[in-house]
């Protein structure tokens, strides 16, 4: 139902590596759970429209009013890596 | 000393207050007991992930409602400054500069934070085998899981390490493990407790809840929990008040059970002491009948489409920038590393394979070309679901299940296939994608292992849920005392 | 920011900056898309304030710098400035907009995806000027990346730092219809766009400073064909002359190919204004899955009469109706009319000084011609040319309202001036003292002795010594060189220290040579 190349696809989608040993279980796991769900595809759901949120109430705002913000020291506090005032990363174009 | 241990939390709140008993005392007690199950490894439970090393200062008011009861919470929970790593390896030594808006309520309320309680990964699980903290053993047989994903939670109180504990239910996450574990557990109707800092699993479906020794002290702690916070654009204010149920009978009561969540599937042992819970029910006055929830074959399906999306979105976060696990570089000379190499091989190396599997899951459901086969359809599904569940409670006021198919199965019986496993939220996940409230508390053993009866009403309707749950409870006078330690 | 490739950026081959060959064989069809970022005190999604160059990552907090846990809350002032636009825009506002999330990974954008408006906007329809508006949606701003370079701290290779500061700034994005027609247009319209953000008082819109970001959808088709061509996107310029040097070297590249015979590769560009280098921003392989999704965290926006009515009440009268009501009911020629328009704060203040009680009273053109020849150029000419050429802001400075002239004040010198009763010349000192020290400017008159001379004996006077002292100048005005009377009207000046009217005394030098 999903083959390797699909897996691959999705993983790169969601920027996770696959150990080439990896690749042939998941591909495996996905297609059994995706087996399943597939019933769903039987039902007539015409007309029905989607539920995204049970919540039958629109969306409150907040009043444009600053709160404080947190230290930089805090912000920066559980980066892996930090420079200048940053958060260090691997440069984009690199 | 092991006296103050047995007591209820409502019971521990009116001698703290009456002076009977010190507050300090008992959270020693149990800062102690916790700590002794931290540092037992292959022999304890491995219900903890941190453990308080010392009694808080006492609550600023002694009047405050659960003065000086001690709290476990779930890992994912924000506290600040305590480690708070959803039982992953990506957040691993996590320190958040906030605590979560429920987290804090119960602090305001007077409560003290015992312990982090371990959990499934990110709450994907219903075993607590997927965490990266170890699996947390069942007090009543520790060969046996204790459910999950709020499994640590779940244990600890029935093991009487904590009087009680913060869980969340995305799918059945807090029932299912209180069901296997002999205690009583909650999720309130969608949006009534806030999750801000909650570290989220599927948002649209995520609801913290109380994980306690009876139904009354389910009230008491989900009372403190509920109402509007401002920080989260999905709470709601609580219409009225959470109430400590009284209730002794069930006169009038309809209560209506579907075969959809009845029949195939479920244990034989689980559908017996449901059976003669329904029998007991009845006998207390309520009116048992068949309801239809025609849809609710489907629930699982959509909920496995919609709960990896979101969980595929929420967990994109983790990518080693901010916080959390960073992979060291590659080693591959001729491979720098680069962005790309650093995201793809820390989130490779933080995220277990259930996570792994679900993050494959949602990014597969919402992908271009399948959305509208997928998460689509599964919202349309989750749809006809709260549907079913409306012109159910036309009928009667209450929906009755078992809560899990099966008993608590034994570590690893069910590790290799993710199918089977996901088919314990057969009968919890259709009260979740519709948002409603649901209860399970104990109602009999098999096998000489608990089985939970799921109680579900409509939105909000919380206080009729627990005094039914309290009435049905009395009468079942169902004992968990063996198995505490 | 959008997402960028992790690969290495393909280079394609660099086409002559310059404008399109000129024989209409091809007709560009363009599309803007313009990123504003909101003038709310706060982020769109949290509390924090929003930020104007403090340190890195000092206006952070758990929203924005997506910790685990954290939850969005919209800024309820960045859907009334949402809807501000609309209304200026002219179009429909839904009763319910929902947020979505579109995902992707990027070290700018720190919870993985960007919260985005997508298949149900705040705004749909509409137009300014002659180009419609496709839709107008609300979303967050990412932070910014800083390029350090080789960094010891990862493995030998380049690295960047993030600074949070800018993430979860409230952007507005306008998308247009693709009727514009050339980077000309592009550009005017966008000075349009601009000074009405502008006057709606919603955003900062300096491009320098990045509150206003175009990206153009480019395409060619031979000239007279309906159907479109492939469009390539040039992204994120940052001045209204790269908009244009950017969208002529795009049309000229695509013009080229397809002179050439081949394709147009649907991609997204990169203008390099320094080098007029057309880069590709992503490979082809990298193509680009957003999987949106309706935002979970968030319920539907629903638009209230409470939430329109104070949306319409904040709004202003917007340039080009300004510029119709100047002409249509004051008489004010074209040009004034827009100058006075197109930088709202110059006709904010004429209008005032207009409605002001002074006698005697101004004429409107009069008046008109004071504050932008006059009084603009002396308060720092900070934007004159908002509908002409140039990139400048607008200063505070330049603002009339900011400084110590009062409306009232500028009235009644004009009144004055008009009513004969002080020259040109002397208003003119009058109004660098008003600009200096504020005041009342007949007071100013009679203390500094500026008032008229009259057309009576005293100016007859000084005007035959003008006559005297410059013969030779007389003599030549006799014979008919009017330029010749220069010295002589100058020699007066002098004497009455600019006070006497120009005219009046040109009418005296006439009448006293008999010529
Ligand atoms: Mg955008
Ligand atoms: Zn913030």
């Amino acid at each position: 139902m999903i083959d390797r190349d699909q897996v691959l696809h999705v993983a790169r989608l969601a920027r996770l590596a696959l150990a080439e040993d990896e690749v042939e279980p998941m591909a495996r796991e996905l297609s059994a759970v995706l087996d399943h769900v597939a019933k769903i595809r039987e039902l007539d759901l015409d007309g029905v429209a989607p539920t995204s949120h049970v919540v039958e109430v629109t969306g409150a705002l907040r009043p444009d009013e600053p709160r404080p913000c947190l230290p930089r020291e805090v912000a920066l506090a559980q980066a892996p890596a930090v420079s200048d005032d940053g958060f260090l990363v691997p440069s984009p174009q690199a | 000393m092991s006296g103050v241990l047995e007591l209820t939390a409502a019971a521990a709140v009116e001698q703290i207050a009456a002076g009977s008993l010190s507050a300090g005392e008992l959270f020693d007690a149990y800062r102690a007991r916790a700590a002794a199950d931290r540092d037992a490894a292959e022999s304890g439970l491995n219900c903890f992930t941190w453990v308080a090393d010392e009694t808080p200062a006492p609550a600023a008011s002694m009047d405050a409602p659960v003065a000086g009861v001690p709290l476990a919470v779930k890992d994912l929970f924000c506290t600040e400054g305590v480690p708070s790593q959803s039982g992953s390896r990506i957040l691993e030594g996590y320190l958040p500069p906030y605590t979560a808006t429920v987290v804090r309520r119960l602090q305001e309320a007077g409560a003290g934070l015992l312990a982090k309680t371990n959990q499934d990964e990110f709450a994907m699980g219903s075993s607590n085998e997927n965490s990266a903290y170890g699996a947390v053993r069942n007090p009543w047989d520790r060969e046996r899981v204790p459910g999950g994903s709020s499994g640590g939670s779940a244990a600890a109180v029935a093991a009487g390490l904590a009087p009680w504990a913060l869980g969340t239910d995305t799918g059945g996450s807090i029932r299912q493990p209180a069901a296997l574990c002999g205690i009583v557990g909650m999720k309130p109707t969608y949006g009534s407790v806030s999750r801000y800092g909650m570290i989220a699993f599927a948002s649209s479906l995520d609801q913290a809840g109380p994980l306690t020794r009876d139904v009354r002290d389910a009230a008491l702690l989900l009372r403190h929990m509920v109402g509007r916070d401002e920080c989260d654009a999905t709470s709601l204010h609580f219409p009225g008040e959470i109430t400590l149920p009284s209730a002794v009978r069930l006169d009038g009561v309809r209560l209506g059970v579907p075969e959809e969540l009845t029949g195939e599937g479920i244990e034989a042992g689980v559908l017996d002491a449901f059976r003669a819970a329904l029998a007991q029910a009845e006998a207390l006055g309520a009116h048992v009948s068949e309801v239809r929830l025609p849809h609710a074959p489907h629930a699982l399906s959509a909920y496995y489409v919609i709960a990896p999306a979101e969980a595929s979105s929420n967990l994109a976060r983790f990518d080693g920038v901010r916080y959390g696990l960073r992979a060291a570089s590659s080693s591959k000379a001729e491979d720098p590393s680069d962005l790309l190499d650093m995201y793809t091989r820390t989130r490779h190396d933080g995220f277990g394979a259930e996570v792994k599997r679900r993050i494959m899951l949602g990014t597969y459901a919402l992908s271009s070309g399948y959305y509208d086969a997928y998460y689509g359809r599964a919202q349309r599904v989750r749809t006809k679901i709260s549907d079913d569940f409306r012109s159910a409670f036309d009928q009667v006021d209450l929906i009755v299940t078992p809560t899990a198919p099966t008993v608590a199965f034994k570590l690893g019986e069910k590790t290799s296939d993710p199918l089977a496993m996901y088919l314990n939220d057969f009968c919890t996940v259709p009260m979740s994608l519709a948002g409603i409230p649901a209860i399970s508390i104990p109602c009999g053993l098999s096998q000489g292992l608990p089985v939970g009866l799921q109680i579900a009403g409509p939105a909000f309707s919380e206080n009729r849920v627990l005094d039914a749950a309290h009435a049905l409870e009395r009468s079942l006078g169902f004992d968990g005392a063996s198995a505490r330690v | 920011m959008e997402p960028q490739p992790v690969s290495e950026p393909a280079r394609t081959p660099q086409p002559p900056v310059g404008g399109p060959i000129e024989d209409d064989l091809y007709e560009p069809v363009i599309g803007l898309e313009i990123h504003v970022q909101l003038a709310t005190a706060t982020k769109m999604f949290c509390g924090c304030a929003l930020s104007f160059g403090e340190p890195p990552n000092t206006r952070t907090c758990p929203v924005c710098l997506g910790l685990p846990g954290s939850l969005p809350v919209v800024n309820a002032r960045a859907v009334h400035f949402g809807l501000m636009i609309g209304l200026a825009l002219g179009s429909q506002l839904a009763p319910r907009s929902i947020f979505h999330r579109k995902n992707y990974f990027y070290p700018d954008l720190p919870k993985g995806y960007q919260i985005s408006q997508y298949d149900e906007p705040l705004c749909l329809g509409g137009h300014l000027g002659d180009v419609r508006i496709h839709r107008v949606h609300l979303e967050e701003d990412a932070a910014k990346l800083i390029h350090v370079g080789a960094s010891g701290r990862i493995h030998g290779s380049d690295a960047s730092i993030v600074d949070f500061n800018r993430g979860g700034t409230p952007l507005a994005e306008v998308v247009t219809e693709p009727d514009v027609r050339s980077a000309e247009q592009a550009g005017e319209w966008l000075k349009l766009l601009r000074v009405t953000l502008r006057q709606l008082g919603v955003s900062d819109v300096n491009m320098e400073e990045g509150s206003l970001r175009c990206d153009a959808n480019i395409s060619l088709r031979p000239a007279g064909q309906e159907e479109l061509g492939v469009k390539t996107e040039l992204k994120n310029m940052n001045s209204f002359r790269f908009i244009e040097r950017g969208i002529k070297a795009e049309i000229a590249r695509q013009e080229k190919i397809l002179r050439g015979g081949g394709h147009v590769v649907q991609e997204t560009l990169h203008f390099d204004p320094a080098s007029g280098a057309i880069t590709s921003l992503r490979s082809k392989e990298e193509a680009h899955d957003y999987r949106y999704f309706p935002e979970p965290d968030l319920l539907p926006v629903a638009i209230d009469q409470q939430m329109l009515d104070a949306a319409r009440a904040d709004m202003v009268e917007l340039p080009a109706a300004r510029a119709e009501r100047l002409q249509s009911e004051l008489g004010l020629s074209a040009d004034s009319a827009q100058l006075l328009a197109f930088r709202g704060e110059l006709g904010d203040f004429f209008l005032a000084a207009l409605d002001a009680a002074v006698d005697p009273a101004p004429p409107a053109q009069a008046l008109a011609n004071w504050v932008t020849g006059e009084l603009a150029p002396r308060l720092g000419d900070g934007d004159a040319d908002a509908a002409g050429e140039d990139d400048a802001d607008a200063g505070s400075s330049s603002d009339p309202a900011a400084s110590r002239v009062q409306p009232s004040a500028l009235a009644a010198l004009v009144g004055l001036v008009a009513a004969k009763r002080v020259s040109v010349g002397a208003a003119r000192q009058v109004l660098d003292k008003l600009v200096a020290q504020g005041g009342d400017p007949q007071a100013i008159v009679a203390a500094e002795g500026l008032a008229a001379i009259d057309g009576g004996d005293e100016l007859a006077g000084i005007v035959a010594a003008a006559l005297a002292a410059n013969a030779d100048a007389a003599q030549r005005v006799r014979e008919g060189n009017a330029k010749a009377i220069g010295p002589i009207v100058g020699h007066v000046m002098r004497e009455t220290k600019g006070r006497a009217d120009g005219t009046e005394v040109a009418r005296l030098v006439h009448e006293q040579l008999g010529a």
